[in-house]
């Protein structure tokens, strides 16, 4: 019997909010429209994270440093040496260019510039070194890095120099600067996004609350026709849900084509990074945050408001 | 069960006066009506009764309860038990004239075939039974006013309150809006009506009580308009 009383009040809610929802058209497609835009920079936020965090790294491991060898240099104390930098903490990975494949890929590169080949022709001898390509884990870690083969413990067997010279002190403020840059535009990023989303969700919940202030007399007449407050919000955070998912699913459909669209657009832009194969990779977890933001807000502010104008 | 209004004030503001010790008794299956110029304190004394002001002083006693002590959900109850109607006559508009009688029933937890089958017999009641799936605004003030009635009849309420019913209505809408309020008190129900209509008073010919600055200042068992 009362698990019957319970099953009527909620058909009895959920009717109510839908109908409350579907009469009262020209309101409830103007708090869509207000949601899908909330839930627009929502979504926009977390296409922005993924870019910034992608792109952030891609950058990151551009940043590296070389160390030419001195062209008579051993191999083994090459290699010998490259083992020494991989064990440092803050290494992430040394690659070795020998000497033969340095003249290689040099050729490579000029194989339209025949001065240049005719010239090498003439040296005879292979002019160009070996050398280390070193990349950190983070970019603030290549002083360190740095500092440590400047020392003078980086000798060949025999004692002499083999280290010719390191281009992190030739490109020191550019590093310096990006790895800067780096960091706060992933955190700038991230705060504008936030503080965008928070303001749209404000602007939603005021809506809401105004679609319900419309309503405040109703609420009192149906607490004077003996109606309880739950029976009364009921129909209310009904509607709000309804909105919410709504709206969620309408973004979600707008996404389709606005990331189609600047999936091949982004795609040069951010070194090999496609928002459309990341929407459609991560599309459930998209739509959960979407349409479950929706939801919430909907059904909060709802609540909330009804809640102001239960008087009696 | 009777109604008691005990030493009743109600203060605006802590200075301006709206009742002034006001104390009287409706008795069951009374047709009481009160009548005084604007000001005088009529709606507020209805208003009490809903629980919708809470008086500075006094009491206002239903069955022996002073129900301005009750609850939220005891005096949702006793909602439930007062039909009240109004002036302006307070429908929901985003629900038709069965959905608006239906909601005073299925906030009592009335049951889907009760509420189904009783509807459209309440409408019968005030003659409306052609417009049941009309929404407010397609209906006239005489139309609207007898949904208001249907709905505060259709719980089978011991009272019904009534504030200025007839006050936007035609005279012929008048008088049939006052039959139907004696036909409701004829079959056992307490009314209490306000109105400013001296041939309204005049037809009913029962209980006047008549108001001035917050206080009675006549009580006549068979009364008539006297100002």
């Amino acid at each position: 019997m009362e698990k019957q009383a319970f099953k009527t009040k909620f058909k009895r809610i959920f009717k109510a909010g839908f109908f409350n929802f579907w009469r009262s058209g020209f309101v409830s497609l103007a708090s869509i429209l207000v949601m899908v835009i909330t839930l627009s920079v929502i979504g926009s936020v977390i296409f922005v994270s993924a870019v910034l965090n992608i792109t952030m790294n891609e950058l990151r491991d551009k940043v590296d440093i070389n160390v030419y060898f001195v062209t008579n240099a051993a191999e083994s104390d090459i290699l010998a040496l490259q083992k020494k930098i991989q064990a440092l903490p803050e290494v992430n990975n040394v690659e070795y260019t020998s000497r033969d494949q340095a003249l290689a890929n040099f050729k490579l590169k000029h194989e339209n510039e025949q001065t240049v080949l005719q010239a090498l022709e003439e040296l005879g001898d292979n002019p160009l070194g070996a050398s280390l390509n070193i990349k950190a884990k983070q970019p603030s870690q290549y002083e360190g890095i740095a500092n440590f083969l400047n020392e003078d413990n980086i000798l060949s067997s025999d004692g002499t120099k083999i280290i010719d010279s390191i281009n992190f002190f030739e490109n020191r403020t550019a590093i310096e600067k990006l790895s800067r840059i780096i960091d706060s535009a992933e955190s700038l990023g991230l705060i504008i996004c936030l503080a965008l989303a928070l303001v749209s969700i404000v602007i939603t919940f005021n809506t809401i609350r105004l679609t319900i202030y419309v309503s405040r007399e109703e609420i009192s007449v149906m607490q004077l026709v003996g109606a309880s407050k739950n029976y009364i919000k009921g129909p209310f955070v009904v509607t709000g849900v309804i909105v919410g998912l709504l709206s969620g699913i309408i973004t979600m459909i707008i996404f389709f084509p606005i990331s189609y669209w600047l999936g091949n657009l982004t795609q040069n832009f951010f070194i090999g990074f496609n928002i459309f194969d990341y929407y459609l990779s991560n599309f459930f977890e998209i739509i959960l945050v979407v349409v479950g933001s929706g939801v919430a807000i909907g059904a909060v502010s709802s609540f909330l408001a009804v809640r102001k104008y239960l008087k009696l | 069960m009777p109604i008691v209004f005990d030493n009743v004030s109600k203060k605006y503001n802590n200075d301006y006066v709206a009742l002034d010790k006001v104390s009287f008794i409706v008795n069951p299956n009374e047709f009481v009506s009160i009548v005084g110029p604007s000001g005088a304190g009529k709606t507020t004394l209805l208003k009490m009764l809903l629980a919708e002001e809470k008086p500075t002083e006094g009491k206002i006693l239903l069955h022996d309860i002073d129900i301005h002590t009750l609850s939220g959900e005891d005096m949702n109850f006793v909602r439930r038990k007062i039909g009240a109607v109004f002036q302006d006559f307070r429908l929901l508009p985003n629900k038709n004239v069965y959905e608006n009688i239906a909601f005073a029933m299925e906030a009592a937890g009335r049951p889907d075939e009760e509420i189904e089958s009783d509807v459209p017999h309440v409408l019968e009641l005030v003659d409306l039974g052609s417009k049941i799936w009309n929404f407010p605004s397609e209906l006239s003030g005489g139309e609207k006013q007898r949904v208001a009635i249907a709905r505060a009849i259709v719980n089978q309420p011991d009272i019904i309150i009534a504030d200025e019913p007839t006050g936007n209505l035609d005279p012929v809408n008048t008088y049939d809006i006052v039959q139907i309020f004696k036909k409701i008190n004829d079959l056992g129900t307490t009314v209490v009506l306000t109105t400013h209509n001296k041939g309204v008073i005049d037809s009913i010919g029962r209980r006047v009580i008549t108001m001035q600055d917050g206080k009675i200042i006549r009580d006549d068992p068979t009364g008539k308009y006297i100002l």
